[in-house]
């Protein structure tokens, strides 16, 4: 197995997951490239789930994660074994924007994040479809509010605007006002029943009901197509739209490969690797609308291999990543929402996006604050001794013999961190920073010491602070 | 009077988890008061009286006292259109000063731009705490924000003071821009730089102070000090932002417990801030302003109050016209809104005085429009 097999698993699986220790890498990289993306790919069922019920009634003091918090997804991110399926999850909480400071329902929220574990790597028709549906969406864009004689126009926008089209695309409009409105129509009469938010009535779930009394079912002309459509109908038109394949494949794209113009600016911006996108739109009208084809493809293509760290972290990937690489929050315990509020102060809050917008991402995720947050938790991390994951790395560097050079030591470290690469300068500083120490005698405490202010000065690097 | 005025200097106290208003500012002498509260009530003769109609509660009197030096407007039924009872979302209203969509850029963001729009002073607004909070976002806009003013910058995670400049060393220099690597990388290195050099200037604040004023203990009371430091270190700083912890003031339960130690601990603060600009001649350089996401419902729950809405807001300091604005809320029964104190102003009325008449810029751009404003800036 050769050093460029690891490097490449490593970072797949810090884009189709949310990073690896070093021993998983390898022995993915044994199994293979491809066969680990189809894993990925097609996870075994509820492979990662606890049983809420049974914690709840039985592990008290876990009572905290199976109340199906924000931090519950978090734990969830850590420790799934199907780290594809959770990303995915992320990727369309991050699109399908909802955010509990409206909401204010933790179940409804959960049952949303299970809809994007079951759906999100199927087909993009059953998706849009599944979202009308969803109650904290219809509570969150008001379509409880929208009524067939008086159409509140807020989904019907947003599903046009930003879950499935985009405002315009190769300089020209996708849609019209007219088409705002006739979409909003085909939605009237899909609504909810128990009350959002949950307070007074306690931690029951919102559901998706049908009133057929409150459809308005006249004839409606969407995108060109006349009829008397309902919700799906309207689905089954925006999917068969052009726009539709490029706007899943720009997101696809700048969550899995590279970062990329946020949405507002698609319209106007061609995307930066159009050869890329054809090749994810082909596949999406190739395959039916069907997600886990396009990763497929994209997973599989030289433009995803060759884009190592062309990506800044999200937070949530941060600090999640973090916590795995030191293998940290592998069984709860209490103390997490102190973790968990660390993703915030580095500017993404899971289940509070800032709009229906969703993140900024990219270079927007970078700002005195919120660097200095960044740094700091990762720094800390990855140097303390005590997780297992650092004492992996240590024991690792010194398995192969009893005394290791500078370049040995920055090198390893590096490697082991999931093949950082540093601008050669910044490489030639960190070696000369360790040089007074000449040789170093590994597995003993100064040893450990050393690599662990390595780890550290590793994650303050611009360069760590990419994916 | 001379006037030891530089650049107006804002300061905001983020009372977070939405303090009582009716026992805050209490309307003792309405017979329905102690109806509401049969248990919450304050002792009418304990009540820090302003005007004969209400007074402070009893725990203010540090505030009081500046009261009494017409030093702070009380601006009563503050509030906002369609009130919202989430802590989360109602604070979020008041960060971004946009009631009727969920928005991104801070109100005070927003105005550091408009103060230093190139970037020139890294420290030109300092926030105290975890986290930055929204109200000080916008693109662009580098805010220091400070868990620890004796402990800031990066890798404060090594012990070792001299193993730490040695790295802070390498990290300076792997952060200095390198040609050719593009606008993001740019914009990285520099951010880092900014970091250490806000860090660095940051680091000197509390060297360079000396004041005879003790501070209690707490953390917010130390974020405060950090305030006064800050300031008086002379770094430029326009605008200086604190929170009180999150969920403190949030009192469904044991109110007549937490609450008055709380109000202590929060305008003990105050003053000592306010005494110690002005022993060191910095008094009329500064305005506070103190607020919280919303007010509580009127009728107790017998141990506590749950969420409501209309609230009241202060704004401190020597350029301060002392005395009530807005209208206190009427408690008649039909009067309230779904139970709650009913807004009267709309709290970017209070936002628009601060920018135009203290900051002096432009309120428009910043709230989104035109605002009647109080005349509670001299």
């Amino acid at each position: 197995m050769g050093n460029n097999d690891t490097a490449l698993m490593a970072h797949l699986m810090r884009r189709a997951g949310f990073g690896a220790q070093y021993h998983e890498i390898e022995e993915r990289a044994a199994k293979g490239y491809e066969e680990t993306v189809e894993e990925l790919l097609n996870p075994e069922e509820n492979s990662n789930g606890m049983d809420l019920d049974l914690v709840s009634r039985y592990f008290i003091e876990w009572n905290h994660f199976a109340r199906a918090t924000p931090e519950y997804f978090a734990w969830r991110m850590i420790n799934s074994r199907a780290q594809l399926e959770e990303k995915m999850v992320l990727f369309w909480h991050s699109i399908l924007c909802t955010s509990d400071s409206k909401m204010q329902s933790y179940p409804t929220h959960y049952q949303q994040l299970e809809m994007f574990r079951k759906y999100g790597m199927g087909s993009f028709r059953d998706m849009l479809i599944e979202i009308s549906k969803d109650p904290g969406m219809i509570y969150y864009l008001d379509n409880c509010l929208s009524h067939k004689d008086a159409i509140n126009e807020n989904y019907g926008r947003e599903l046009l605007e930003l879950f499935s089209l985009g405002v315009g695309m190769d300089g020209k409009f996708n849609y019209t006002e007219d088409d705002v409105k006739e979409c909003a129509r085909a939605f009237t009469g899909w609504t909810i029943t128990n009350n959002i938010p949950g307070q007074p009535y306690g931690r029951y779930e919102a559901q998706f009901i049908y009133n057929a009394d409150d459809h308005d079912d006249g004839e409606k002309t969407f995108l060109g197509e006349t009829g008397n459509f309902n919700g799906e109908d309207v689905i089954d038109i925006i999917v068969k739209q052009p726009a539709a394949a490029r706007f899943l494949s720009r997101h696809l794209y700048s969550y899995f490969v590279a970062d990329e113009v946020g949405v507002p600016s698609w319209m106007n911006t061609p995307p930066v690797d159009m050869e890329t996108i054809k090749m994810l739109e082909d596949e999406y009208f190739r395959s039916g609308y069907n997600i886990r084809s396009m990763l497929r493809v994209l997973f599989n293509s030289d433009a995803f291999k060759n884009a190592r760290f062309r990506r800044i972290k999200s937070p949530v990937e941060t600090v999640i990543g973090t916590l795995r690489m030191v293998g940290d929050w592998t069984t709860p315990k209490p103390g997490f929402e102190f973790i968990f509020d660390e993703m915030k102060y580095m500017g993404q809050e899971p289940l509070n996006p800032p709009s229906v917008e969703g993140w900024h991402t990219g270079r927007e995720w970078i700002d005195g604050g919120t660097l200095v947050h960044r740094i700091n938790f990762t720094a800390d991390f990855l140097g303390d001794t005590s997780h297992t994951g650092i004492q992996e790395i240590i024991s690792r560097l010194s398995a192969d013999a009893p005394t290791i050079s500078p370049e040995e030591l920055v090198d390893g470290s590096l490697r082991l961190l999931g093949h950082y690469e540093l601008a050669d300068q910044n490489r030639r500083m960190l070696i000369s920073k360790v040089e007074k120490n000449g040789q170093m005698t590994t597995g003993t405490p100064e040893f450990s010491e050393q690599v662990a202010e390595m780890l550290q000065l590793i994650a303050s690097t611009k360069e760590y602070l990419y994916a | 009077m001379t006037s030891n005025r530089k650049d107006p200097v804002l300061v905001v106290l983020q009372m977070s988890g939405a303090f009582d208003a009716l026992n805050t500012v209490i309307p003792y002498n309405d017979p329905l008061y102690p109806d509401y509260r049969p248990v919450l009530k304050v002792d009418p003769e304990q009540v820090l009286d302003i005007d004969g109609k209400v007074g402070f509660h009893p725990s203010m009197s540090s505030l009081k006292a500046l009261y009494d030096e017409g030093k702070v407007a009380v601006i009563q039924g503050i509030g906002y259109p369609e009130p919202n009872r989430s802590h989360f979302r109602s604070m979020d209203i008041w960060h971004t000063a946009e009631p009727a969509k969920q928005a991104t850029e801070g109100w005070l963001g927003k105005a550091i731009r408009d103060i230093d729009p190139h970037n020139e002073n890294v420290l030109t607004a300092v926030n105290f705490g975890r986290g930055l909070p929204r109200a000080l976002a916008a693109p662009g806009v580098s805010v220091a924000s400070v868990g620890d003013l004796n402990n800031y910058g990066v890798l404060t995670g090594l012990d070792a003071e001299d193993q730490r400049v040695e790295a802070l060393d390498i990290f300076s220099r792997m952060y200095s821009p390198a040609i050719g690597t593009g606008p993001t990388n740019d914009y990285l290195s520099q951010t880092g730089l900014d970091v250490l050099k806000g860090a660095d200037i940051l680091s000197t604040a509390p060297l360079k102070y000396s004041s005879t004023v003790e501070y209690g203990g707490g953390y917010f009371t130390e974020w405060v000090k950090s305030i006064a430091q800050v300031h008086l270190a002379d770094f430029g700083t326009r605008v200086l932002y604190t929170s009180l912890n999150p969920g403190a003031f949030d009192t469904h339960a044991n109110q007549n417990i937490a609450f008055p130690k709380l109000w202590a601990e929060v305008t003990n603060a105050v003053g000592d801030l306010y005494q110690d600009l002005k022993e060191h001649h910095a008094n009329e350089e500064v305005v506070m302003l103190m607020f919280t996401e919303f007010g509580r419902r009127v009728k107790e729950n017998g141990s506590g109050t749950d969420h409501g809405s209309g609230s009241v807001a202060f704004v401190i300091g020597d350029a301060v016209k002392g005395g009530a604005y807005g209208e206190y809320p009427s408690l008649e029964p039909s009067k309230l809104d779904e139970g709650d104190l009913r807004w009267n102003n709309d709290f970017r009325s209070t936002y628009a005085t601060l920018l135009e008449q203290w900051m002096g810029l432009d309120s428009k751009p910043i709230l989104g429009g035109s605002f009647e404003q109080f005349d509670f800036i001299k």
